[in-house]
């Protein structure tokens, strides 16, 4: 990729991103998965990264949150460079991170998931500002996780890293094989948060619901960011980002 | 007066049924211990047994060199060897975490080896005598049957220390935790729990599970190195019957694997050192995973 393209691609110089991923290379065994990824997050932006399946996106938020121990490159969040910390120290640096498939425990009820991560920043939501969000939960509490709804799961995903006190949130496809109905309370939550000032980087395949959220898109293709797309020219770019995604 | 039952004195039965639930109560000890180890670090610790004999050893050591008591023993003796435990974890069994399982059960069956070694170098195979606690040493009259007082309280104690594992793990935070990193450690690593420290505690507290047995074993059975190797064949034989996911399972299925051992005594005695095998075939043919696993 060309130079300028790439550092047209980085917020302005004198504001330092909240997050900020440079040259970054992954790899699943002996699979090279991520090829120099670039790209910036400002504190309360909305954020996705765009792109077909297989295109590096779920790997690098797992390269992110230290989950894939294989990468290299760089990788500054608030200023720390993350690169060579395990998980558990990222996450306490207030990462909140729902994977795809929500990883809800099945052997933990729904308040012990919900209780499940230690608080990992001063702004921790309490159960009363949780169960504001999410109705349906308070019902559920004693409940084994997995029996939840695949909806009341993806609530209960972000309930929990809320309630940890992250202010930067990942979330891996989190309509993923949800009803229209819950897409939209998913939708509206999302919204909710940013008002409140999170931060958010989403991975999706669903790209109406991802352009009704975000401020801007990073397109993936082969383990790198190829083009990015602010959410106020979003229409004029529609026909390129279908020819990306291939919708 | 109903004095025998089928031709057995009550006497007798009662007496069988005692020493069964006895038994029955150290392999629900040993094998909740297997349990928890097995769940988070997937590793079939065949030290077990090893460490139940150090349990014994260390409690006869603490009497013979430096006057500990036995209620002494029962508490200092399971954090001396928890923390032995700690320390195989941190420098042997973390290192083999990333490869094959079959590499785990090498390394600690052959620590088991050399630990079983060590005490048959230094004490003899002969077997060590350790007194009953005078607090327990006589026995009460039930009219039907004379019960040793350190008995019971074998039996109360073992009971105890089950149910309050169980309850640490089905109903408080900490448990909740180690359920959460049985099932997916990479996820409750990303949560930002310590998970390689949680997995040397469930090590430690194990190991610690068997070193208290072998404090609660030392006065009635005889302190030898192989102590802890006889007791753990049966003890997996259990934990094959009852299955390693669930833990109320595990202390379940020991006490009553103890009791029908002891029936067996009574009714067909030629039986009953098999009797748990065979089961253990049965269950195998009719439910592989276990009576209280979940297949995989």
């Amino acid at each position: 990729m060309a130079e300028p393209a790439a550092s047209a691609m980085r917020s302005a110089p004198d504001a330092e991103p909240m997050l900020a991923v440079r040259g970054l290379n992954a790899f699943y065994g002996e699979s090279h998965v991520l090829h120099g990824m670039e790209f910036d997050v400002s504190r309360g932006e909305v954020i996705t990264l765009l792109g077909r399946n297989g295109a590096g996106k779920t790997t690098t938020l797992r390269a992110i949150i230290g989950q894939l121990r294989n990468r290299r490159g760089s990788i500054r969040f608030g200023g720390v460079e993350t690169i060579g910390l395990p998980a558990r120290r990222i996450a306490r640096l207030g990462i909140g991170y729902v994977p795809e498939e929500r990883g809800i425990f099945a052997s933990l009820s729904v308040l012990e998931n919900l209780h499940l991560p230690p608080a990992v920043g001063p702004s921790a939501m309490s159960d009363d500002e949780i169960f504001e969000l999410f109705p349906n939960l308070r019902e559920r509490l004693d409940s084994q996780g997995t029996k939840l709804s695949g909806g009341e799961q993806q609530m209960l995903a972000i309930a929990r890293i809320l309630r940890a006190g992250s202010r930067f949130l990942l979330l891996d496809e989190p309509t993923e094989g949800l009803a229209p109905v819950i897409i939209e309370q998913i939708s509206r939550t999302i919204r909710i948060l940013k008002e409140r000032g999170y931060t958010i980087v989403l991975v999706e395949q669903n790209f109406r619901f991802a352009s009704s959220v975000a401020d801007r898109h990073y397109v993936v293709e082969q383990g790198r960011v190829v083009d990015m797309v602010d959410a106020g020219v979003l229409e004029q770019n529609l026909g390129k980002l279908q020819k990306y995604l291939g919708i | 007066m109903l004095t025998d039952l089928i031709g057995i004195p009550i006497q007798a039965l009662a007496g069988q049924l005692l020493l069964g639930l006895i038994n029955g109560s150290f392999y629900a000890m040993l094998s909740l211990g297997l349990a928890i180890i097995f769940g988070l670090l997937h590793i079939i610790n065949f030290t077990h047994g090893a460490q139940y004999t150090m349990g014994a050893f260390a409690a006869w050591i603490g009497m013979t060199y430096f006057g500990v008591n036995y209620w002494w023993a029962l508490i200092l003796v399971p954090l001396v060897v928890g923390l032995i435990g700690v320390a195989i974890e941190r420098l042997m069994l973390v290192r083999i975490r990333d490869i094959a399982p079959l590499y785990g059960l090498l390394l600690t069956f052959g620590l088991a080896l050399v630990i079983q070694g060590l005490f048959r170098h230094y004490f003899g195979a002969s077997g060590l005598r350790y007194p009953i606690p005078p607090l327990l040493s006589s026995g009460s009259n039930l009219g039907f049957m004379f019960l040793p007082h350190y008995r019971a309280w074998v039996l109360v104690a073992s009971i105890v220390v089950c149910l309050a594992t169980w309850l640490v793990i089905e109903r408080t935070r900490i448990g909740a935790t180690l359920r959460a990193a049985q099932e997916n450690p990479g996820l409750v690593e990303a949560f930002g729990i310590h998970v390689p420290r949680l997995i040397t505690i469930t090590y430690g507290t194990g190991v610690a599970l068997a070193a208290f047995a072998g404090v609660l074993a030392a006065p009635i059975y005889s302190v030898q190195p192989q102590m802890g190797a006889d007791l753990l064949i049966v003890v997996f034989a259990v934990v094959v019957i009852g299955g390693m996911g669930s833990i109320l399972g595990s202390i379940l299925t020991g006490l009553g694997l103890g009791l029908i051992e002891g029936l067996t005594k009574v009714f067909y005695p030629e039986a009953s050192s098999v009797i748990i095998f065979v089961i253990m075939i049965l269950v195998l043919m009719v439910k592989p995973e276990g009576l209280f696993g979940r297949a995989h």
